[in-house]
């Protein structure tokens, strides 16, 4: 039997020696979890605490220390599937466009006479003018404001369309300006998805953006979708508002430009606000939970120079009056204004316990999403159920593996030993691999590694029927081999593929627990093939020099 | 000789065409019954196909299913089904039941006030159960999914097809997808005439057979190439017997090893992955049979073209010239 070129040998054995390094982290993953945890904390601190220095002496820092992730569905945690209201902020731009369009169109009274906004679809802004000579000016005015769409597809077009109905201006976003209004709306979404997942704390959290307006959102170690919904808040709107008047009648007329909303914490108690806020959260900069003078939870705040402007400007001038923080159209607390408030920072003050200020802080600081979401898909893991599947899923592993093992050595005696070794290779491998590329391993992708425990050997099964074959037609146990080897490889090489083009399929259509599946299917075609063809022969070779056998029984 | 395990004789003569009208017409015919079922009984789709809400419970009382549905009927739910879950590896005092909730007309996956009552209800008859795992899913995406599942599975066939008629003949794509939507269709039956629930776990695992199914009949496949290049003048039939003799030792070896792994999977694996296993090892079974019985006679039924063909490099122009010398 022609041996293998040394280089040839030695890369085999090189891509199992750090195969096995890859994946040895994983036999002690409680260890090396603290130790990458406690190096993460410690470098975004800039120093390390003595207790973060034991945790990372815990494993070597020379040792590769990447981990298998494990899925929601082994670790526990949330899963949510939302959808952006994309339309919403149409809604927004057309409102905030009108006192400019109301404006334009009133330096232009003497040609249009008096204007009107009309009730429309939301999304649209319909104008009426009184004078319907003056309706060719007037679009022209309007058309004035559009400004170029600033993205790459929708270069050379306006924001706005601006169409005539009868005796009224339509104004609406244009097509390309409603693509990228949904290309930043989601981009601001997700920025403050993450930014608060992140200020909570929790680990490795997954904020997908998926097709053109869903995010998927995955946060392992959270206690349920719910409290994910409650940290994410569908609209988190902090604002300052005037007060009108107090009032327990929920259904009281508010009056133009005025809101009823309720109070968060008083049951029955209503307050009529004036629409327009004084200051908004998106002018806060910092916002923290703290403690009041009578040692309550608070939360206090700080403005930057516009909001600290207009904040002050209005404590001064109304001092003895109440005005309301409003958050999320409910009010939070209605101070009086005991004195002019300069400098731009406050605190806010209610019946919260530390967590609800702590909350409220984060989403304070976070700010507001741009849209509505809803959400479309939510799953709850609980961490105990997690843990039962980790067990139940390594016995199943351990069992198949023995009972594989068993099965190869009893069909093919001393090469079903060497079949074997090549298995718990392949298996270390698939682990190395996955904690390499920093796969996630869910609950049927560990399914995926037991079934590729079973069909793993069938590579090997291949080459030794053949073997078989080749030797019953007398030929040397070298030579047997050899063409064994040769001859199997088109049907390993066939059958492989077509398993590579399922694995393909469901990894581009499947989604989380199922493509964490593909992902173990496809690391364990590979491996297996690697193993089967090089490792397994590579055992054989140096069996046979050792041994030197005149023949062979396979 | 040492003592070997041997699942097949070292030199079988069968004569796997000899019951053809049993076998491959009793798959064919079984193929349609499994058709039918899926049409007529229709599947026990899990939330993920239909939306809704389930629920699971756990709990150190046992699970009194009657006390659970009269606390939940009160609530303005959709349909319920609650199914009390066994499984080995419980704890003796552990006691888990799922509770599926049809999902109503609403984009949302599902209020979360609604989660909370339904909580709350179960909470009252028993204080001391826990909610391992909530998932809920709405209508919106549920339509999608049904979708792309059955996009994958389609997708997957024709990639199938597509790989074997390069690497093959046409014939042979065509034999070997016969056979797998032989696997596939008479899984989707069973579990149609049993009401298994059919979640996106089976799809994965309906895909997974598909993968292995082609496997074992791509082995047979190969050693027909082999075999027909060997013997150009045996006939068809006899050279498809000797290909399915000469690999059927494999065959079952790789079957048993995987159905071992499989079964350990399917009995120690928990019951969250169960029918997931169950799936698998229904196709495997299947899988085997169908590579053995069903892909290579569709192939004999249509024929091969068994004349010289170019092989390699060569074009169609070649060959015409080198027929004219010949």
């Amino acid at each position: 039997m022609p041996h293998t070129p040394l280089w040839k040998r030695i890369l085999i054995w090189g891509v199992v020696l750090i195969g096995l390094a890859f994946a040895a982290p994983n036999l002690f993953y409680g260890r090396v979890e603290q130790h990458n945890d406690a190096r993460g904390a410690a470098e975004k601190a800039g120093f390390t605490t003595a207790e973060q220095q034991a945790q990372i002496d815990l494993w070597p820092n020379w040792l590769p220390s990447g981990l298998v992730n494990l899925g929601l569905d082994l670790r526990g945690g949330a899963h949510l599937l939302a959808e952006v209201q994309v339309q919403d902020v149409y809604k927004t731009r057309m409102d905030s466009l009108w006192p400019e369009v109301r404006d334009t169109l009133r330096d232009l009274r003497d040609q249009v006479g008096a204007v009107r906004r009309q009730p429309s679809p939301d999304g649209t802004l319909k104008v009426a003018i009184e004078n319907p000579a003056g309706l060719e000016a007037a679009v022209q005015a309007v058309k004035a404001l559009a400004s170029p769409v600033v993205s790459l597809t929708g270069v050379g077009q306006n924001d706005l369309d601006v169409t005539v109905e009868g005796n009224d201006i339509v104004i609406q976003l244009s097509e390309a300006e409603r693509v990228a209004t949904d290309n930043r709306t989601m981009a601001q979404s997700l920025e403050i998805i993450r930014r608060r997942v992140d200020e909570a704390g929790t680990r490795e959290p997954t904020i997908l953006r998926q097709g053109t307006d869903r995010i998927l959102i995955e946060v392992p170690g959270i206690g349920s979708a719910s409290e994910l919904k409650d940290l994410i808040g569908t609209t988190a709107k902090l604002t300052f508002n005037p007060v009108v008047r107090r009032t327990s009648n929920q259904n009281e007329d508010p009056g133009p430009r005025n809101r009823l909303l309720p109070a968060m914490n008083e049951q029955g108690v209503y307050y009529v606000i004036e629409d327009a806020p004084v200051v908004s959260g998106d002018d806060l900069i910092d916002s923290q939970p703290t403690f009041d003078q009578n040692s309550r939870p608070a939360v206090s705040f700080r403005f930057n120079t516009t909001g600290a402007r207009a904040f002050g400007d209005y404590t001064a001038q109304n001092i003895g009056a109440p005005f309301a923080i409003v958050l999320d159209n409910e009010i939070i607390s209605a101070p009086t204004i005991q004195s002019h408030i300069p400098g731009g920072s406050g605190q806010i003050t209610g019946n919260f316990t530390v967590e609800e200020a702590n909350q409220l802080a984060v989403l304070l600081r976070a700010g507001a999403l741009p849209a509505k979401m809803n959400f479309l898909e939510e799953r709850t893991i609980g961490p105990e159920l997690g843990a039962d599947s980790i067990e139940a899923g390594s016995k199943a592993a351990v069992i198949a593996m023995i009972a594989v093992s068993v099965f190869m050595i009893a069909a093919y005696g001393l090469f079903g030993v060497f079949a074997t070794t090549a298995l718990a290779i392949n298996m270390a491998l698939i682990f190395g691999v996955l904690s390499a590329i920093g796969g996630t391993l869910t609950l049927p992708g560990i399914a995926g590694i037991v079934l590729t425990i079973g069909m793993a050997v069938d590579a090997n099964v291949l080459v030794f029927e053949r073997i078989r074959e080749e030797l019953r037609q007398a030929k040397s146990p070298m030579r047997a081999i050899e063409l064994g080897y040769e001859r199997a490889f088109s049907a390993i090489f066939d059958a492989n593929v077509t398993t590579l083009i399922t694995a393909g399929v469901l990894f581009f259509i499947g989604a989380g627990p199922v493509r964490g599946f593909a992902v173990t299917l496809a690391i364990g075609i590979f491996t297996s093939v690697f193993t089967a063809l090089f490792v397994t022969r590579a055992i054989m070779e140096i069996w046979m020099r050792w041994r030197q056998p005149k023949t062979i029984v396979v | 000789m040492a003592w070997r395990l041997r699942l097949a004789p070292e030199k079988t003569n069968i004569d796997f065409f000899r019951h053809q009208w049993l076998t491959f017409g009793g798959s064919m015919a079984l193929m349609v019954v499994a058709f039918v079922a899926w049409g007529v009984m229709g599947l026990n789709y899990g939330i993920d196909f239909k939306g809704g809400t389930t629920i699971r419970t756990d709990s150190v009382n046992a699970v009194d299913v009657a006390a659970y549905r009269a606390a939940l009927e009160q609530l303005p739910l959709g349909d319920v089904a609650i199914t009390e879950v066994f499984d080995t590896n419980f704890a003796p005092d552990q006691h888990v039941a799922q509770i599926r909730i049809s999902a109503l007309e609403q984009t949302d996956a599902v209020s979360p006030e609604t989660i909370t009552q339904v909580q709350e209800a179960l909470k009252a008859v028993d204080p001391q159960i826990t909610f391992a795992a909530i998932d809920s899913v709405g209508p919106k995406v549920s339509g999608e999914l049904v979708w792309s599942s059955v996009m994958a599975v389609a997708a997957t066939s024709v990639g199938i097809l597509l790989y074997i008629w390069l690497r093959f003949e046409w014939q042979m794509a065509v034999g070997a997808v016969l056979a797998l939507l032989h696997d596939v269709f008479i899984t989707i039956g069973i579990w149609a005439v049993f009401q298994l629930k059919f979640d996106l776990t089976i799809v994965a695992a309906l895909l997974t057979i598909l993968g292995y199914s082609i496997n074992d009949t791509v082995v047979v496949f190969d050693r027909l190439r082999e075999n027909l290049a060997k013997y150009k003048t045996m006939p068809l039939r006899d050279v498809m017997n000797l290909s399915v003799n000469e690999t059927l030792s494999r065959t079952l070896m790789t079957s048993i090893t995987t159905l071992i792994a499989v079964g350990s999977m399917l009995v120690f694996g928990g019951d969250v992955i169960r029918g997931f296993a169950f799936a698998i090892f229904m196709g495997v079974l299947l899988g085997t049979y169908s590579s053995v019985y069903v892909a290579k006679n569709l192939v004999l039924f249509i024929g091969i073209d068994r004349s010289e063909k170019p092989k390699g490099g060569k074009g169609a122009a070649d060959h015409e010239f080198a027929k004219i010398d010949a």
